[in-house]
C-alpha cells in the first residue's frame, strides 16, 4: 500500500447524497480479475452516454474541475461491499474522499487501499462546496498527521477522526495482513483451547 | 455482567485485543464466490503463503453465472474468464468449491444455510455485503472487502472495531399479505438507507419470532441496506429444527451438544443498547419503493412523499424521482410496470416460490410483462420441481431460470432495459443496479407476483 502524509490539491465537488458503490464503479464492470483499471468506468453511468460518449454536465467530465480530492455528499459509498469501488477511485487518481458520512464497508475498503475518507461536519462540508463553487482552484489541505483538513488561503480548518492504528498503517503503507500473519501462533492457540472446550463439551 | 447476543459472540471470538480499541477477531466460516475473491487469492501468490484453513472456507459461483443453459460453457468470454478462475484457485488452494454444474451451487447466502454450514454462534464473513443474511440463526456475520477476503484467507482472522448494538423489536401479527420483506423494507424506510451505519442490529420481537427461518434470512440480508454491518436473531426452536439433519450440521450426539450451548445464544434481559427501536407488526401493509435507495419505501396504498426525508437534500430526492420518472405526491397504485423479478438472495428460496406459485396458479401474468423466476440454488431448484412449481410459473408464462444472482446486480445477462419498471424481490433499487437505466421497484415476492399478472403495481390485499 502506498504511504499517505498530506496533499495538497483541488477539488472535484459531487454534492449529492447515498453515492452508492453501483454508482461509483457498476457491477457489469466487477469482471476484472485484478485491481487496476478501473477507473475508466468510475462513475460509468453518470459519466458516459449509453453510446460511450461523456455527459457534458457530469462533473469528471468538466475541465473545470479536476484535483485529487473529491467532495461528495452524505453516505458516500453505501451499497455492495465490492472493493472495486476504492480502487476505481484510486486508479482514477483520487487520494482523499470528504464526505459528512461514510458507509462502514467503504471506509473500510478505503483505508485498505491508501485512500483517506475524512468525514467533516455537514457545515464544514457545505463551506467547502460553496469555496469549490467561487473559485473552482481552491486548493485544500489534508494533513494525516495532524488530522486536519483546511482551505488553503483561509483560517478554516477541521479536525477529522482516524482510527489510531489505521492512521498508523496509512502513513507507513502497512497492510493489516502483515499484522495478522505475524500473529499466527497465537491463533492457532486460541483454537486449540476452543478445540478442547467443544470436545469436553462432547464427553 | 449482562451482555448482547452480540457481545456474547464477539467476545467468545477474540484473538487478542489489539491497542486502539479494535480486536482480532477469528473467523469461523468464510464463503468466497468468482466477484470478489481472484485479486485476494494473487495477494496470496504474491506472498507465497497458502489458505490457513481449508475447512472453514466454502466457494460457490453465483454473481457471474448465467441462468439459463448451465450445462453449456459459458458464453461470455469475461463471465467465463472469472468462473475459471474461481475453479483454478479453488483447486490450486485446496478451498471446496461447488461451482456451476454442482447438485449444491447457489447464491452463496442460499447454500450456506441450507447445507448447515451456517450454524448459531459463528463468526461468518464473505466478500458480498448480504453476508447478513446468516446473521437469521444467531451469528455475526457481514460483507467485507476484498483486502479483507485475502486477510482471512491468510489468517482466518479479522481485525475489526466493535460495532455498536441497535435493537430492533418488532411486536404483534402481520396483516394478511404482509411478509418477511415488508417487515424490512418498513423498517429500512423509517430509518433511512443510512441509519444503521455503525451499528449491529439484534431484531427482535414477537413478530420476528414467528417468522421462519426462511422469513428471518430475508429480514437479515437487508440489514445493510441501513447501513448496518449486520444483523442477526437469536436462535430458538425453528433456528435448530431447520440446522438439524443438514448435510454439515453436527450429527446425533453432537448435534444435541451444540444444540445446548447455541441455547445460551441470546441477549440477557438487562443487556443495554446503543440504539432501541419498537414497532407494531399492525402497522405494516405490504411496502414498495419509489426512489432509488431502499430507505425510499412506502405503503403500497400511500403516495410518494411530497419533500425529501430530513437531512436528505431536494436536489438528490428530485434526480431519484426522475431518474424513476415519478413525481413527487404520485400514488404509484395502478402504474404499469414491465418486468417481474423473482430472485436474489432475498427473496429465492423455497418458501418464496411456494407463495409466489399459490398465487399466480390458474392464472396468467399479464401480456406486456416479463416476468422470471430465478430459484437461489441447485436445490431450491430441485425442490421446486419436485413439487411441480416449475410447471404452475410456466404456465402462467413465466419463465424459470436456472440459479445465481441474475437480474439483482445484472452482472449476467439478466438485465432490465433502461427506462423499464421492474418489480423486484431483490435488495437494491440503485440507479442501474439491474441495467443501465433499469428502474427497480422492491417488494415482497406476494406483491411482485401480484404485479406480473395485473401488468401494474397492485396491493395484493385488494386482489385475490
Amino acid at each position: 500500500m502506498e504511504k499517505f502524509t498530506h496533499i495538497l490539491s483541488t477539488a472535484v465537488p459531487l454534492p449529492m447524497e447515498d453515492v452508492d458503490t453501483d454508482q461509483i464503479i457498476p457491477a457489469r464492470f466487477l469482471k476484472a480479475t485484478t485491481r487496476e483499471g478501473f477507473g475508466d468506468n468510475l462513475f460509468r453511468d453518470w459519466r458516459y452516454h449509453p453510446d460511450g460518449s461523456p455527459k457534458a454536465d457530469f462533473v469528471l467530465n468538466n475541465p473545470t474541475y479536476s484535483g485529487k480530492i473529491l467532495v461528495a455528499g452524505k453516505n458516500f459509498g453505501c451499497g455492495s461491499s465490492r472493493e472495486h469501488a476504492a480502487w476505481s477511485l484510486t486508479d482514477y487518481g483520487f487520494k482523499v474522499v470528504v464526505s459528512s458520512f461514510f458507509a462502514d464497508i467503504f471506509r473500510g475498503n478505503a483505508l485498505n487501499n491508501g485512500l483517506l475518507p475524512v468525514q467533516v461536519s455537514p457545515a464544514f462540508l457545505d463551506e467547502m462546496f460553496t469555496a469549490i463553487e467561487a473559485d473552482p482552484q481552491t486548493k485544500f489541505i489534508v494533513s494525516l498527521e495532524h488530522q486536519t483538513i483546511a482551505i488553503a488561503g483561509t483560517e478554516r480548518e477541521e479536525q477529522f477522526d482516524i482510527d489510531p492504528f489505521r492512521k498508523v498503517c496509512m502513513i507507513n503503507g502497512y497492510d493489516d495482513i502483515d499484522f495478522l500473519l505475524s500473529l499466527r501462533g497465537e491463533i492457532e492457540e486460541f483454537e486449540r483451547v476452543r478445540e478442547g472446550a467443544t470436545k469436553k463439551v462432547l464427553i | 455482567m449482562s451482555k448482547t447476543l452480540f457481545d456474547k459472540i464477539w467476545d467468545s471470538h477474540i484473538v487478542k485485543p489489539v491497542e486502539g480499541g479494535q480486536d482480532v477477531l477469528y473467523i469461523d466460516r468464510h464463503f468466497i464466490h468468482e466477484v470478489t475473491s481472484p485479486q485476494a487469492f494473487d495477494g496470496l501468490r504474491q506472498r507465497n503463503i497458502p489458505v490457513f484453513r481449508t475447512k472453514n472456507t466454502v466457494a460457490t459461483a453465483d454473481h457471474n453465472v448465467p441462468t439459463l443453459n448451465q450445462h453449456l460453457p459459458i458464453v461470455e468470454p469475461l463471465s467465463r474468464f472469472q468462473v475459471d478462475k474461481l475453479t483454478e484457485n479453488c483447486n490450486e488452494f485446496g478451498v471446496d468449491l461447488y461451482g456451476l454444474g454442482h447438485r449444491w451451487q447457489g447464491i452463496v447466502h442460499v447454500i450456506g444455510p441450507e447445507l448447515g454450514i451456517t450454524q448459531p454462534g459463528m463468526t461468518i464473513v464473505c466478500g458480498d455485503s448480504h453476508t447478513s443474511t446468516h446473521g437469521a440463526f444467531g451469528t455475526i456475520a457481514f460483507g467485507i472487502g476484498t483486502s479483507q477476503v485475502e486477510q482471512v484467507l491468510a489468517s482466518q482472522c479479522l481485525l475489526l472495531k466493535r460495532p455498536k448494538r441497535m435493537r430492533i423489536t418488532v411486536d404483534g401479527e402481520l396483516a394478511e399479505g404482509v411478509v418477511s420483506k415488508d417487515i424490512i423494507l418498513y423498517i429500512i424506510s423509517k430509518l433511512s438507507a443510512a441509519g444503521g451505519t455503525g451499528y449491529f442490529v439484534e431484531y427482535a420481537g414477537s413478530a420476528i419470532r414467528s417468522l421462519s427461518m426462511e422469513a428471518r434470512m430475508t429480514i437479515c440480508n437487508m440489514s445493510i441496506e441501513m447501513g448496518a454491518r449486520g444483523g442477526l436473531i437469536a436462535p430458538d426452536e425453528t433456528t435448530f429444527e431447520y440446522v438439524r439433519g443438514r448435510e454439515f450440521a453436527p450429527q446425533g450426539a453432537a448435534f444435541e451438544a451444540a444444540v445446548a450451548k447455541w441455547r445460551e445464544l441470546y441477549s440477557d434481559p438487562e443487556a443495554v443498547f446503543d440504539k432501541e427501536y419498537h414497532y407494531r407488526a399492525e402497522d405494516i401493509a405490504p411496502m414498495i419503493t419509489y426512489g432509488t435507495n431502499p430507505g425510499m419505501g412506502v405503503p403500497v396504498d400511500e403516495a410518494i412523499p411530497t419533500a425529501p426525508t430530513p437531512g436528505d437534500s431536494l436536489a438528490s430526492f428530485e434526480k431519484s424521482l426522475g431518474y424513476m420518472g415519478f413525481t413527487a405526491g404520485e400514488n404509484l397504485l395502478g402504474k404499469p410496470i414491465h418486468h417481474v423479478f423473482i430472485g436474489s438472495c432475498t427473496n429465492s428460496r423455497i418458501e418464496d416460490l411456494r407463495l409466489a406459485a399459490k398465487f399466480v396458479q390458474g392464472k396468467q401474468k399479464a401480456p406486456h410483462v416479463t416476468a422470471m423466476i430465478v430459484p437461489g440454488s441447485k436445490q431450491v431448484e430441485a425442490k421446486a420441481m419436485a413439487e411441480g412449481l416449475d410447471k404452475i410459473f410456466i404456465a402462467a408464462g413465466f419463465e424459470f431460470r436456472e440459479p445465481g444472482c441474475s437480474a439483482c446486480l445484472g452482472m449476467n445477462e439478466d438485465k432490465v432495459p433502461a427506462g423499464e419498471y421492474c418489480v423486484s424481490t431483490s435488495n437494491r433499487n440503485f440507479e442501474g443496479r439491474q441495467g443501465p437505466g433499469a428502474r427497480t421497484i422492491l417488494a415482497s415476492p406476494l406483491t411482485a407476483v401480484a404485479a406480473a399478472v395485473a401488468g401494474r403495481i397492485v396491493d395484493v390485499r385488494a386482489t385475490n
